[in-house]
């Protein structure tokens, strides 16, 4: 008899312990697809709005948590890993850092969550990270399911690594190669049909892990390796003899590498969208990170709105104060110095801008104009 | 007289008391049912409402209909045929045929092995027996998946490369991209050859069987280990003759462009999941047959050696037999241990069933139903086994009064 | 008087050759064994030897030796690891000086075993004197906790009730701080890694899991139905299955089942998979416990008139816990193997670290075996002394003789 009340009793508190684990309580039920619950934000001064439920809500969180929980990687040189220090660094790392410069005032004041392949999707969706900053691909499904694509920020493709001696120089030198590729990402299901598409047969050896894929790789276990041109530029310098490697040069698909944010909340969509907006529109003033300062008593009056000095380029309504876009710039620098620091002179490695330059000057980089 | 109490109405007044509704067992077993269920299936009912709430709200669906889509992805063998424009129920099939593969096989191994280790351990050969101490102890105490990283990353992803294979007498040849055997395989007349081959296995087995039980009845001698192996070798080679000449010819692996073509294939990520499982289990299993060997009472062995049995017939007659009472029930959980250990295939990219569930979940994003297809084959595989394995034990269990 | 008779000297007692001769040479097939068994021996300690030695590279092991024992913790922060593992080695200590017996050999393992890594001869800039000195208390605070024991009236309730407030002290303030705070700042379980990591999910797993294999065991031979069922299934369930099936399980599939929005550490993930894990199986020790208890013991108590509870609290689960103790360390042992698994759900534990240790300098890419063979001697090392330790316990307990 007793030994049933315990078991009860410990029931009700796991119960109770794993409701109250819960932030917000479950909305109430109904037909969540008809019928949608409005939240008043009331903005001063300007006509009320009515936002959709959800509207605000991540934004809320990450300030009273203090933090950005961002969604990332530790193991892939430019875009994620650590330095000397054991600090996270990397391409995507200083996007996130620059979304808590602007929402939080530090930019490190983020947390990095590392995230395998096949992780980043379920994170997303249940909202554990407030922003997946992973070289992730945008495609339409992903943004049925996964959640919100905000401005891609790396256009690439994905191609092949191999061997100066191999002799291949195009896709169908490589019927019946053995091609190394992580599991459960694009890149799979590309390969996969770039080469039904061509009529070619191929032997795929497949890891969870990027850094067991290249060492396979490296080793001579396959042929060739294939994924997003930067990734592998990144791997051919960690090689054993990277001058003995050759990217091949085409593409067998779009990789538009975009940070994502959960569904549901357009405020914090809006809020990561202007950020990186506003890293590109930085490059196109001349604004840098050493020069914001001076550059907020600009003649131009663009520049000023941007950093804040003069008019609203929309803060007001994002809950942010008018100078967080000058605090991202001054914690990352502008879109340039992002990239000259990992793929510039002196990056880890070199990487032309190409298709990541601005469009002005011939790239397909774009931000809309401020105000 | 001073016993002036009346006894009678002490009983009376016992037989008439009710035991009170709250301590009356009966009830409050009833009840603590109900609680406990009302409690249980509101547990249930919460976290199934969350999740619908959280399927409804990010969109994602239930529905078992992806399985009839194209997976899009490839697996890098599998014993039937697959590509990747196959569906994913075809995906997950591979995958369950490749953990079968991998786990049946090491099993086979892994007992053969452990048996001789576990021998070894008993052996009246000081040094051999340490050796195999060592090797038991060398097993036990790491976990295995470090040991498939060392097998697979320190040793298989060294073999030299495809242009300088090792070349072993057969032609055998062992390179980075696998083990390459020179492999028997059936020509048009073959099929009779096989069909002989397992109609003399079949006669071997019944005769060995029948030709015992006359043995044991009569007390007459009935060769029967001579008759059986005769049989098992003579209709084979009647078979031969039978196809005209070669049912048989041997594939000889040869190198053609990137890789060999031809033979018998074991792809590096398949020899070290097995490699590593059989050598792993097998330290397990010795431990256990070394157990069950020393669990017989030593008169037996005193005893069968005071007849004037030899050696091997000691241990092939009266040891071992009345080992595998306390050998079969470890031993069927240390199966069971390889098969699930087979999952850990993920992490040297054999793709099993764990692996290709991983893999649709991200590829087509039904992460709850995937999931439970995954935990219930494997369920039904333990279950499985452990039902087969069971039936055996209890047929050689002692009956106790 | 009695006369000279010739009496023989008694038999030396039997030298090195007359042993070699019996164990090594007795017969014919026994001489080759030993002379396969010498050649095996020779070769693989001439190739294990010039490979450790000579051709290995050990620098992914050498110039990270913080790495692979606390991650990727702050450095500044490393204070909280040091006080943490004080805290623990004090009270292995006491633990020593209170159950004698069982934890004897463990601690003076632990004790060897910080000594050797303080004094250790290695180069290397993060191992300044500081963090040996640091370390090197250990062994002495170890002592310390027994001397305290032996000197004071501390018991073991006292003892385990330390235990309990020290590791949630650890596990939930020390290790983790807040936010905003300036002694303890926050430091997420992201950046935890490396030696603290498996500790953690094995020890936490093993000591969770206890309750709660108790209730499931004893559910199991429960009348009502409903917790019959409900415990058998999730028995077999969990048994059946892999367990990287259930670390897959509470790291991603969880997510959905909780309230929207709500947001689980991973490392309380893994260790609640860790958990439930380890709850089936000590549930199925302890109902071997349970069964071992003579009924003679249950009819004996009933008829001294205690209630059910009691009996079960008072009278089954002392004497089946103690007959299921040495199974227990078993299971702890390769509770601590599998923790490893951790690495396929992203989580840093030892061998985690070992993977991104090669990925810091692309000159590791050749030196992968060098690091798994040193994760190996880690694990092998500490299983090895625990079983050790465990045989001891047994011997202690009279476990198996009459």
């Amino acid at each position: 008899m007793r030994k049933l009340f315990t078991l009860m009793g410990i029931m009700i508190i796991a119960s109770l312990v794993l409701a109250a684990c819960g932030g917000a309580s479950p909305a109430p039920s109904g037909d969540p697809v008809t019928v949608v619950e409005t939240v008043v934000v009331e903005v001063p001064g300007e006509t009320v709005v009515t936002q959709p439920q959800g509207y605000g809500t991540i934004l809320a969180r990450v300030q009273e948590r203090g933090t950005l929980v961002c969604g990332g990687r530790t193991d892939l040189l430019g875009f994620g890993f650590l330095d000397d220090n054991g600090n996270n660094v990397g391409f995507d790392i200083d996007l996130c850092r620059a979304v808590a410069a602007a929402v939080l005032g530090d930019p490190t004041a983020v947390e990095i969550v590392p995230l395998t392949a096949a992780d980043r999707g379920p994170a997303l969706q249940t909202g554990e990270v407030d922003l997946l900053s992973r070289n992730v691909t945008w495609n339409t499904k992903r943004d049925a399911e996964w959640g919100n694509f905000t401005v891609t920020m790396f256009y690439d493709g994905q191609t092949f690594i191999v061997r100066n001696d191999s002799g291949i120089e195009t896709l169908e030198d490589m019927d019946g190669a053995t091609i190394c590729v992580t599991t459960g990402t694009t890149t799979e299901a590309n390969l996969a049909s770039a080469f039904a598409d061509a009529g070619l047969a191929f032997e795929s050896v497949t890891f969870e892990d990027t850094q067991s894929v290249y060492s396979a790789y490296d080793e001579g276990r396959c042929d060739a390796a294939t994924s997003d041109a930067s990734q592998l530029a990144a791997i051919r310098v960690g090689l054993q003899d990277p001058s003995a490697h050759k990217l091949l040069d085409f593409t067998i698909s779009k990789e538009y590498l975009t940070p994502a944010v959960p569904t549901g909340d357009d405020q914090w969509l809006d809020i990561v969208k202007t950020v990186m907006w506003s890293l590109i529109a930085a490059e196109e003033f001349g604004i840098t990170s050493s020069n914001v300062e001076e550059m907020k008593s600009s003649p131009n009056g663009d520049i000023r709105t941007l950093l804040g000095a003069e008019a609203d380029w929309g803060y007001v309504q994002l809950g942010l104060e008018a100078d967080a876009l000058a605090r991202a710039i001054t914690a990352v620098g502008n879109y340039g110095e992002i990239y000259d620091r990992y793929f510039g002179a002196s990056g880890v490695f070199q990487l032309d801008r190409g298709p990541n330059d601005l469009g002005i000057n011939g790239g397909w980089l774009v931000a809309p104009a401020i105000k | 007289m001073y016993f002036n109490f009346d006894l009678s109405m002490t009983v009376t007044s016992q037989t008439r008391q009710r035991i009170p509704l709250w301590r009356d067992e009966r009830l409050l077993k009833a009840t603590a049912q109900i609680v406990s269920s009302v409690i249980l299936l509101g547990f249930f009912y919460w976290v199934f409402s969350n999740f619908i709430e959280l399927t409804q709200q990010r969109g994602i669906s239930l529905s078992y209909r992806f399985l009839s889509e194209p997976a899009g992805f490839p697996i890098s063998e599998s014993i039937i045929d697959y590509d990747p424009t196959m569906s994913y129920g075809r995906a997950f099939l591979v995958g369950v045929l490749n953990t079968l593969n991998v786990s049946a096989i090491g099993i086979f191994l892994a007992t053969v092995l452990g048996f001789i280790v576990g021998l070894a351990r008993l052996s009246s050969n000081w040094l051999f027996s340490k050796i195999a101490l060592a090797y038991i102890e060398f097993h036990r105490n790491i976990p295995l998946l470090v040991l498939l990283f060392l097998w697979y990353f320190a040793v298989f992803n060294r073999l030299p490369p495809v242009k300088e294979s090792i070349e072993l007498p057969g032609p055998i040849y062992l390179n980075l991209r696998g083990l390459y055997l020179s492999w028997p395989r059936l020509t048009e007349t073959g099929g009779i050859f096989l069909a002989l081959i397992v109609a003399g296995i079949i006669i071997a087995i019944i005769s060995w069987i029948v030709l015992t039980r006359v043995r044991e009845r009569t007390g007459k001698e009935t060769h029967f280990i001579s008759i059986s192996l005769g049989a098992l070798f003579v209709f084979p080679i009647i078979g031969w003759f039978a196809a005209g000449g070669s049912p048989l010819w041997v594939d000889v692996p040869s190198l053609e462009g990137f890789n060999f073509s031809g033979g018998l294939r074991l792809t590096p990520e398949f020899a070290a999941m097995l490699v590593g499982l059989t050598t792993y289990t097998a330290a397990f299993i010795a431990e256990v047959i070394r157990s069950g060997i020393q669990a017989v009472n030593r008169g037996q062995t005193e005893a069968a050696k005071a007849l004037g049995l030899k050696n091997s017939y000691v241990l092939g007659f009266v040891v071992i037999p009345q080992a595998m009472r306390v050998i079969v029930p470890p031993l069927i959980s240390q199966y069971l241990n390889l098969t699930k250990n087979s999952s850990l295939a993920l992490a040297i990219g054999y793709q099993d069933l764990f692996a290709v569930g991983k893999v649709t979940i991200n590829q087509a994003g039904r992460a709850v139903p995937v999931f439970i297809m995954v935990m219930a084959t494997y369920l039904a595989l333990s279950l499985f086994t452990s039902f087969i394995l069971n039936f055996y034990n209890r047929r050689i269990q002692l009956v106790e009064r | 008087m009695a006369s000279q008779t010739n009496v023989l000297a008694p038999p030396s007692p039997p030298g090195l050759l007359d042993w070699m001769r019996r164990n090594l040479f007795s017969n014919w097939f026994s001489s080759i064994l030993t002379i396969v068994s010498l050649t095996i021996i020779y070769f693989s300690l001439v190739q294990a030897g010039t490979w450790i030695l000579v051709t290995a590279d050990w620098r992914p092991v050498k110039e990270y030796p913080l790495l692979y024992l606390v991650g990727q913790y702050p450095r500044d922060q490393l204070w909280r690891t040091g006080l943490s593992l004080w805290l623990f080695t004090l009270l292995i200590g006491m633990s020593w000086g209170v159950w004698e017996k069982f934890v004897k050999a463990f601690a003076i393992f632990l004790g060897i075993l910080l000594a050797v890594l303080a004094l250790f001869p290695l180069a290397s800039e993060t191992l300044t004197t500081e963090v040996r000195l640091a370390v090197l208390a250990n062994p002495l605070l170890i002592y310390l906790g027994y001397m305290l024991v032996r000197k004071t009236r501390i018991r073991g309730q006292h003892v385990a009730l330390l235990w309990m407030i020290v590791s949630a002290l650890v596990v939930l303030v020390i290790l983790p701080g807040f936010t905003g705070n300036d002694v303890l700042p926050r430091v997420e379980t992201t950046v935890w890694g490396g030696m603290i990591v498996t500790l953690i999910l094995a020890a936490g797993g093993i000591v969770l899991s206890f309750p709660i294999g108790i209730l499931l065991a004893l559910g199991r031979r429960s009348d009502l139905p409903v917790v019959k069922v409900v415990s058998i299934l999730f028995i077999e369930t969990i048994r059946g299955v892999p367990l990287i099936t259930i670390l897959f399980m509470f790291s991603i599939i969880l997510a959905l089942f909780l309230p929207v929005e709500s947001r689980i550490d991973r490392l309380l993930r893994a260790l609640m998979a860790m958990t439930v894990f380890s709850a089936a199986y000590m549930a199925e020790n302890v109902r071997g416990g349970l069964q071992a208890v003579p009924s003679g013991q249950i009819e004996a108590a009933r008829s001294l008139g205690l209630t059910n509870f009691q009996v079960t609290a008072l009278i089954v689960l002392p004497q089946a816990l103690r007959a299921v103790i040495p199974s227990i360390v078993g299971q702890f042992i390769s509770l601590f193997k599998d923790t490893t698994l951790v690495v396929i759900v992203g989580i840093n534990d030892l061998l985690g670290i070992g993977k991104s240790i090669l990925s810091i300098d692309p000159e590791f890419v050749r030196l992968q075996g060098e690091v798994y063979v040193f994760i190996a001697a880690v694990f092998w090392v500490f299983s090895y002394f625990m079983s050790y330790a465990s045989q001891q316990i047994e011997k202690a307990l009279g476990v198996g003789e009459r």
